[in-house]
C-alpha cells in the first residue's frame, strides 16, 4: 500500500508545485477593469455594439475602440458606470427602442403570390421582394422576433411583431435584420408615429393595403406646428417639432398616425374612441 | 451502340418530355406591344438608346452594352416607342426597359442581310458580330457568349463541347432545333470552333432523345474533328462542369475557375444556331424557341418568339390554361423561376413557360433532415447539402462557408429527392446572400 500512496502523493505535489510555478510566472495579464466592466454590462451578448459578446465590448472599451454609449441594452446607466470606470463623463441622450413601422397585417394587406418557401423574411425576400403585394411591407415570418436576445418580441395575430417596449433595449439587431427596413429606432419619448413604410404612390398602395399612407398630405396641411412632411410619399413627423396636440391622428382618412403613452404603449383612434392597442 | 457516359451524382426526374417534343417548332404571333428589359443576361445592364417616340426598325439596336460582361438589346418588332421606364421582369424586381408599339409592318433594319462570303471571315470578325448581335448562352443561364468566346491570354482551349442535352423535364425546345435545323446548329459550332482555335468538337445528347442523336450524327459524320457523344438519362447532365466530367472525364475545380482552365469552351445547341444567324445574317439575337408547357397548358407547343413578348400571349396561343393553375415558372421545374404575373416578357434566358396545375404544385411541409444521406449521393458537385441546410437554417454562415457553399450550382437535386421535403436550395440561396454581405462588410474592416 505504501509505494502505491507514495507514489500518487508524489505525482499530485509534483504538479501542484508545477502548475504554481506555471501560475506564477505564465500568468497572462489582463487589465483588471475589463472584468469590472464586464461585470456591469448585462450580460446578454446580444451583439448590439458589434463586437463579439460583453467581454469583446469590454475589451475594445479598454483599447478605445468603443464608445461607452455604445451598449444600447444596458442603456445610460451602464454607460455612465462604465464611464465612472474609464474616467469618462457621459452625457445623457434619448432613448431609443424598437418600434415596427407597418401594421399592415394578414387582415388589411393583399399578397401577391402565396409562398411555400423556407419560414423566414430574408429567405421569403429573395422571391420578388417576398409574398407581399406591398414592396415595403413587413412580411411576418418571425426574423426580427428571432434575432430579438431580450424576447421582446412576438408575432401578433395578423402576423405583424409587436415589440414589448418595456423589455425593448434598443439594441437594434431586429432593425438591422428585417430585409425590407420595417423595424427603425425611434426615441421613446416620440409621442406620435407613422405606422407605415410605403414610399408608393396613393393609387398603388390603396390596391394592396386598406391602412397604408396614401400621401394625400392632409397631415402636413393641419400641423399648427409645422412638424410633419412628406419624404418620397410617406409622411414623417419630426419628434423635435411635435407638441402632441394629436391633430394629424384625427385628420389622417388612413389612419395610419398613432400615439404612445409613456410606457410605450400605442393607442389608435378607432370611430371616435381611442384604443390601446400593443404594437 | 456507342457507350453512354455521364457523371458521378445526380437524380432521375420524370422528363414529361412527351407533352411538347412532337410539336414542330412554329412562329408566334408577333404581339402589337413589346416589353424590351435592359437586363437580359449576366453581367451590367445595357443603357437605352432610344427615347419616347423613336421610330424603330426590328433588329436595331436600342440597348447598349457598356462593359465587358454585357450583351447590347435589340428592337424585336419595328414600331414606336411608348416608353423607356422600368418594367415588370420575370426575374422579380422591375428593371429599366424599352416598351415598343408594333406598326404592323415587322420591317427590319437594312443592316440585316444574307452575307455569302460569311465563311471567310477572320476569327476576330466573327467574334465581334457576336459581340454586336447581343447573343448570350440561351441554355438559361444567359451567359454573354462574347466572353466566354474571348478567353484571357494564356488560356487553351483543346475542345468545345455543344451542349444538347436539356436535362430539365417538360423542355423540348433545343431538341426541336436539332431535329429540325441541325445543319445550322453544326455551322454555328463550326464558326465557334474557328473564333477558339480548336479542332475537336463534342456534341453530347442525353438518350431520351435517340432522334435528335440520329439528325445531328448524320449531319456531323461529313465533318472532320465533330463527334457526337450520347449521355444518359440523368439530372442535371446538361450541366456545364457535369457535361465536361462525363464527356471528358475533366474536372473543373472550385470557383472562381471556369471551364477554360480544362481548356473546354461549353455551347448551348439554340447558342449555336444563334450564332449562325448572327454571324451568316448579321441578325441580332431578337428571337428564340420557347417551350409553352405543363399539364395546365391546354395545347403545349414549341414557339419561336421574339424577345419581349408577354408569357399571358404565349399561353393564350396554346390554348390557354384549364383552369387549375398551381404555379407558372420560367424555365425548368428544376431550376426555373416561379412567376407571380403573367405580363412579364420573354428574355433571353428563357427556354420554357411551364404551367403546374394545382396538384403538382403542391409543396409537402418541410420536416426536421432525417440523416438518410440521400442528398449527398445525389449532389452532383460533391457537397453535404444536409449540413449546407442545416447550417444555413440556424445561422451559421461561416460553416456553410466552410463546406465550400458556393460551389453549389443550385441544380435542386437534393431538395428533389430528400424524403423529409427540406428546401436545401432555398436555404442556400439565402446562405450564399448573407455570406456575401458578411464578406463585403469583412473587407470594408479591413
Amino acid at each position: 500500500m505504501w509505494p502505491s500512496m507514495l507514489t500518487l502523493g508524489g505525482v499530485a505535489l509534483f504538479s501542484a508545485l508545477g502548475l504554481g510555478i506555471a501560475s506564477r510566472f505564465l500568468a497572462v495579464e489582463t487589465d483588471p477593469r475589463i472584468k469590472q466592466i464586464t461585470d456591469i454590462l448585462p450580460g446578454a451578448n446580444c451583439g448590439g455594439c458589434g463586437f463579439a459578446g460583453c467581454s469583446g465590448f469590454a475589451d475594445a472599451l479598454i483599447k478605445g475602440k468603443a464608445e461607452p454609449g455604445g451598449c444600447s441594452a444596458g442603456g445610460i446607466a451602464v454607460a455612465q458606470q462604465v464611464g465612472n470606470i474609464l474616467g469618462i463623463k457621459i452625457e445623457s441622450g434619448p432613448k431609443k427602442i424598437a418600434r415596427v413601422f407597418c401594421r399592415g397585417g394578414i387582415r388589411h394587406a393583399r399578397d401577391k403570390y402565396s409562398y411555400t418557401g423556407v419560414k423566414d423574411c430574408k429567405a421569403a425576400a429573395i422571391l420578388a421582394g417576398g409574398p407581399k403585394a406591398c414592396e415595403y411591407g413587413c412580411l411576418g415570418m418571425g426574423t426580427c422576433l428571432r434575432a430579438c436576445t431580450f424576447g421582446a418580441i412576438s408575432m401578433g395575430p395578423e402576423h405583424i411583431p409587436v415589440i414589448d417596449t418595456r423589455k425593448c433595449t434598443g439594441c437594434g439587431k431586429c432593425a438591422a435584420i428585417c430585409p425590407k427596413n420595417v423595424i427603425r429606432l425611434v426615441p421613446e419619448a416620440q409621442r406620435f408615429l407613422v405606422l407605415c413604410n410605403s414610399h408608393d404612390k396613393g393609387k398603388t398602395v390603396k390596391d394592396v393595403c386598406q391602412i397604408g399612407c396614401i400621401a394625400c398630405q392632409i397631415c402636413v396641411k393641419k400641423c399648427p406646428a409645422e412638424a410633419i412632411r412628406m419624404e418620397d410619399s410617406l409622411a414623417v413627423i419630426d419628434s423635435e417639432k411635435c407638441t402632441a396636440c394629436g391633430i394629424c391622428q384625427g385628420k389622417c382618412p388612413q389612419k395610419v398616425i398613432f400615439w404612445t403613452d409613456e410606457q410605450g404603449m400605442i393607442f389608435v383612434s378607432e370611430e371616435g374612441k381611442t384604443v390601446a392597442k400593443a404594437c | 451502340m456507342i457507350k453512354l457516359k455521364t457523371f458521378p451524382g445526380g437524380v432521375h426526374p420524370p422528363d414529361r418530355k412527351s407533352l411538347s417534343v412532337h410539336k414542330q417548332i412554329e412562329p408566334a404571333v408577333i404581339p402589337n406591344v413589346i416589353v424590351c428589359p435592359m437586363s437580359q443576361h449576366i453581367g451590367a445592364p445595357c443603357q437605352p438608346r432610344v427615347k419616347e417616340g423613336d421610330k424603330v426598325k426590328a433588329g436595331q439596336l436600342i440597348g447598349q452594352a457598356d462593359s465587358f460582361v454585357s450583351a447590347p438589346v435589340h428592337a424585336p418588332i419595328s414600331g414606336t416607342i411608348k416608353a423607356v421606364c422600368l418594367a415588370p421582369h420575370p426575374i422579380g424586381k422591375p428593371v429599366m426597359a424599352v416598351t415598343i408599339e408594333s406598326d404592323g409592318l415587322d420591317a427590319w433594319d437594312d443592316a440585316i442581310q444574307e452575307d455569302l462570303y460569311y465563311s471567310r471571315l477572320e476569327p476576330k470578325d466573327i467574334l465581334n458580330r457576336v459581340r454586336n448581335a447581343g447573343i448570350v448562352g440561351l441554355g438559361g443561364a444567359a451567359f454573354p457568349t462574347a466572353v466566354k468566346l474571348s478567353p484571357p491570354k494564356g488560356k487553351r482551349i483543346d475542345t468545345v463541347i455543344l451542349n444538347g442535352v436539356e436535362c430539365e423535364p417538360y423542355l423540348t425546345a433545343d431538341h426541336r432545333i436539332m431535329l429540325e435545323e441541325p445543319e445550322k446548329i453544326i455551322a454555328g459550332l463550326r464558326l465557334i470552333m474557328k473564333v477558339l482555335n480548336v479542332d475537336r468538337a463534342f456534341i453530347g445528347i442525353e438518350s431520351n432523345k435517340p432522334d435528335a442523336i440520329e439528325s445531328m450524327s448524320k449531319v456531323a459524320k461529313g465533318e472532320s474533328g465533330i463527334y457526337v457523344q450520347g449521355l444518359k438519362l440523368k439530372y442535371p447532365q446538361g450541366a456545364e462542369k457535369q457535361l465536361i466530367k462525363a464527356i471528358l472525364g475533366r474536372e473543373v475545380p472550385p470557383p472562381p475557375c471556369l471551364p477554360l482552365d480544362v481548356g473546354v469552351v461549353v455551347q448551348n445547341a439554340g447558342t449555336c444556331l444563334a450564332v449562325y444567324e448572327a454571324v451568316r445574317d448579321n441578325k441580332p439575337l431578337v428571337e428564340r424557341v420557347v417551350t409553352v408547357t405543363g399539364s395546365a397548358i391546354n395545347d403545349p407547343k414549341n414557339l419561336r418568339v421574339r424577345l419581349g413578348t408577354s408569357f399571358s400571349d404565349l399561353i393564350a396561343q396554346c390554348g390557354n390554361t384549364n383552369g387549375s393553375v398551381g404555379k407558372v415558372i420560367m424555365g425548368g421545374p428544376m431550376m426555373g423561376i416561379a412567376q407571380h404575373r403573367l405580363d412579364v416578357p420573354v428574355i433571353k434566358g428563357t427556354s420554357g413557360i411551364l404551367v403546374l396545375n394545382r396538384k403538382e404544385a403542391a409543396k409537402q411541409e418541410s420536416r426536421a433532415c432525417i440523416r438518410c444521406g440521400q442528398c449527398i449521393r445525389a449532389c452532383p458537385m460533391n457537397l453535404l447539402p444536409n449540413l449546407l441546410g442545416i447550417y444555413c437554417e440556424k445561422g451559421r454562415w461561416e460553416d456553410a462557408e466552410k463546406l465550400h457553399i458556393f460551389d453549389c450550382m443550385e441544380c435542386g437535386s437534393c431538395s428533389y429527392i430528400c424524403p423529409a421535403s427540406r428546401q436545401m436550395v432555398h436555404l442556400i440561396k439565402l446562405g450564399k446572400q448573407e455570406i456575401l454581405s458578411i464578406q463585403k462588410k469583412r473587407e470594408a474592416k479591413s
